[in-house]
């Protein structure tokens, strides 16, 4: 069967699953676009390829499947690039597909030609340019594969237009299988006995984990584990919701804006089972300080994870479900003594902790961005999928909003992308088009991807956007109020458009409160909606997001209310 | 911790960019790179980059993790600490005015090295050796003057169990 690179590429497209792709088209991959116009699957034209990549971001994280993004050469492939980085930080699996000038101008400054392949060699798990047709097939099949298995991360894959359109006789590539990548998912066992050694004497254990668990849906594991050993468990950015945000165990999250107990916690506690976490420096502070009386276990199934940032007791590589599974396994055939009876002094320390200094804010005649989202909790119930653009609204959802299951948290970690949480909605609400689906956004991040509201109207997606509007670049003024003499340079943002008025223009629904009592009416007709809507808030100005650690502090030194 | 030097031997996937990915990860994280060295192997499929490095103990264990973590990279091996043979190779141009040409000989004679072009003005002597070895003549070169000097950096293998 002779078969064109366009056609061989929807072949394998299928054969992988893919029923979405967000994209852009251009020169270079019109042959694409016509071939993937006789498929059946779904294409997402969005306003901008910044756009495409953030949602299949949000697609991926929010179905647990690889998202796929199509873009075309030169600027439509630099435009991904941030979020391509900010797929990577985070681990998620993603394919790009960008077009690329014809094999015989690469290399010759062609219009639209870039070296994506060069750019996004740092920010990617692996890329490939095509060279020969007759490599497409085989190459798709590995870039899936590598994307999301060991810790998922993007692959991208460049396609020059001959390489599209030149006709060769198919042929199924074989099973892919890559000499050089085995990524561990079973942990060594010896490793294990040593942790439960470690659990059975620790005093004052903790467990902290991350995304890792997330992406390896470890999360009933890891559960079950807090719960056999009444460990209690903190989380961080990315790890949100693999942990009851309702349980009695629960620290809250841990970090520079972690809660006080948490951050005491990990200060004070004699063990710390780490679970799929990199030890970010926004979780530990000063490094040196970082849990100082630990012996840490650490889990995860990227070594180079483990004692990059902070010496380790155990290392155990593998993935976070089946390590935890096993770790459950073995605990069940070990006397535990009476846990009731050896946690008693630690879990009262720690509700002491949460009583003297609880996540706090008073609510008085301007509107706190904390209780919007304290609101938006109680009447989503915990269970809508929320994204956020990032900075201060970004810590007050993830402060306020307590997820109770994973996959519901959708934030930029890593690389702290602005702009991330419209698509990104965009791309969970595809995925799960029954959810509600809530992007948390701050008046200045908002107008970073804003573009993506005609996309949302477009498909008729219902997303909510919740303006928590201060008219500020909040978190760096923050910082300016805090370490800076309150010299605001190039924070104020008063000169934004007025967002009900643009969210009409885009055809969607647009609601204000400026007023305490307004944020309940104004949230119920916003949710209820069936439309796409953004709500704008106007918030208390200078309200500052605490706990707060300053960046390098030990994180048991907070900045508090 | 103190930085020592550790050489590298990785064997990679024989493909274009695979150096940029090694080199692209040293800069961007950090590392440092004193020598470095490649060439296919008898299996035209696979090279061998060897790597000299300057590092302490935890980082030369990120360097080599973050190495394994390249799709492209199919084993990483450190020689330092075990038993290896390492060979560097030199040509060094040397100043030959007619007084120090029978000096210049007799270095090359006592470190078996050769005299692969000779000039009016220069000789262009051959030296394999090891670190040392190297070291030793161009101390003995330098004072005669040295006009130009190109190194392939260093190569090594482990010796195998006798």
């Amino acid at each position: 069967m002779k078969l064109t690179g366009a056609q061989i590429l929807m072949k394998m497209l299928k054969e992988e699953g893919v029923d979405t792709i967000f994209g852009f088209p251009g020169g270079v991959v019109i042959d694409i676009y016509d071939e993937l116009a006789k498929t059946d699957i779904r294409h997402i034209l969005v306003r901008h390829e910044q756009g495409a990549i953030h949602a299949a971001d949000g697609y991926a994280r929010a179905s647990g499947k690889v998202g796929v993004c199509l873009v075309t050469s030169g600027p439509g492939a630099t435009n991904t690039v941030t979020g391509i980085a900010s797929a990577y930080m985070d681990s998620i699996p993603v394919v790009i597909f960008t077009g690329q000038v014809p094999t015989q101008l690469i290399g010759n400054d062609a219009f639209q030609e870039v070296d994506i392949v060069g750019i996004t060699r740092p920010c990617t798990k692996h890329n490939y340019l095509v060279k020969h047709t007759e490599d497409l097939a085989r190459i798709v099949k590995e870039a899936f594969m590598i994307a999301a298995s060991g810790r998922p991360g993007p692959v991208l894959i460049d396609l020059p237009k001959d390489v599209s359109t030149t006709k060769i006789i198919y042929k199924a590539p074989k099973k892919v299988e890559l000499k050089s990548y085995k990524p561990t998912y079973s942990p060594n066992i010896k490793q294990l006995q040593r942790a439960i050694k470690l659990i059975k004497t620790a005093k004052k254990p903790i467990i902290f984990a991350g995304g890792g668990v997330v992406l390896s849906r470890g999360s009933k594991e890891l559960t079950e584990l807090a719960h056999k050993t009444q460990i209690p468990v903190t989380c961080s950015l990315m790890g949100l919701g693999v942990f009851p945000g309702t349980d009695p165990l629960w620290l809250g999250m841990i970090g520079m804006h972690g809660t006080y107990r948490a951050n005491m916690c990990s200060g004070d506690c004699d063990l710390m089972i780490a679970v799929g976490v990199r030890f970010d420096d926004r979780v530990t502070g000063k490094t040196d300080t970082f849990a100082p009386n630990a012996k840490i276990v650490h889990i995860d199934i990227d070594p180079t994870s483990i004692r990059k940032n902070i010496p380790v007791a155990v290392p155990v590589v593998g993935d976070c479900k089946v390590t935890l599974g096993l770790l459950n396994k073995l605990l069940d055939k070990e006397d535990l003594g009476d846990l009731k009876k050896k946690r008693k002094s630690w879990l009262h320390q720690i509700a002491k902790w949460k009583s003297t200094t609880p996540l706090a804010y008073k609510q008085k005649d301007i509107i706190k961005p904390q209780y919007v989202v304290e609101k938006l909790y109680e009447l989503t119930k915990g269970d809508a999928i929320i994204t956020t653009e990032v900075g201060q609204n970004q810590m007050w959802a993830a402060q306020y909003y307590h997820f109770n299951k994973p996959n519901h948290f959708i934030t930029s970690g890593g690389l702290g992308v602005m702009g991330f949480g419209l698509p990104a909605a965009i791309g969970a609400q595809i995925a799960c088009p029954k959810k509600l689906v809530v992007d948390i956004a701050g008046d200045g991040s908002i107008q970073m991807n804003i573009q993506e509201m005609a996309t949302a109207k477009q498909y008729g997606l219902p997303v909510k956007i919740v303006i928590l509007n201060n008219q500020y670049l909040g978190m760096v003024r923050q910082w300016q109020e805090l370490f800076y003499g309150k010299r605001y340079c190039s924070t104020g943002m008063e000169h934004a458009p007025d967002f009900v008025k643009l969210a009409e223009a885009y055809g969607a629904v647009g609601l204000r409160a400026t007023k305490p009592e307004e944020v309940e009416p104004v949230l119920i007709k916003g949710l209820s909606s069936p439309k796409t809507v953004i709500m704008d808030f106007a918030v208390e100005r200078e309200e500052c997001v605490y706990p707060m650690v300053p960046a390098g502090a030990p994180i048991t030194e907070m900045l508090l209310v | 911790m103190t930085k020592q030097k550790h050489i590298l031997s990785i064997l990679v996937d024989n493909q274009p960019g695979v150096l940029s990915r090694i080199a692209g990860l040293f800069s961007g994280r950090g590392y440092n790179i004193e020598s470095l060295s490649v060439a296919e192997t008898i299996d035209p499929l696979v090279s061998r980059v060897t790597m000299v490095t300057m590092a302490d103990k935890p980082i030369v264990e990120q360097i080599m993790k973050q190495l394994h973590k390249l799709i492209n990279v199919i084993k990483v091996y450190e020689l330092t600490g075990s038993s290896y043979v390492q060979r560097e190779m030199a040509l060094i141009k040397v100043q030959a005015k007619p007084e120090y040409r029978a000096e210049i000989l007799r270095i090359v004679d006592i470190f078996r090295c050769k005299v692969v072009d000779v000039g009016r003005e220069h000789y262009t002597l051959e030296v394999t050796g090891d670190e040392g070895k190297m070291d030793a003549i161009l101390n003995l070169l330098k004072p005669i003057g040295i006009k130009e000097i190109a190194k392939t950096g260093i190569i090594a293998l482990f010796r195998e169990p006798k």
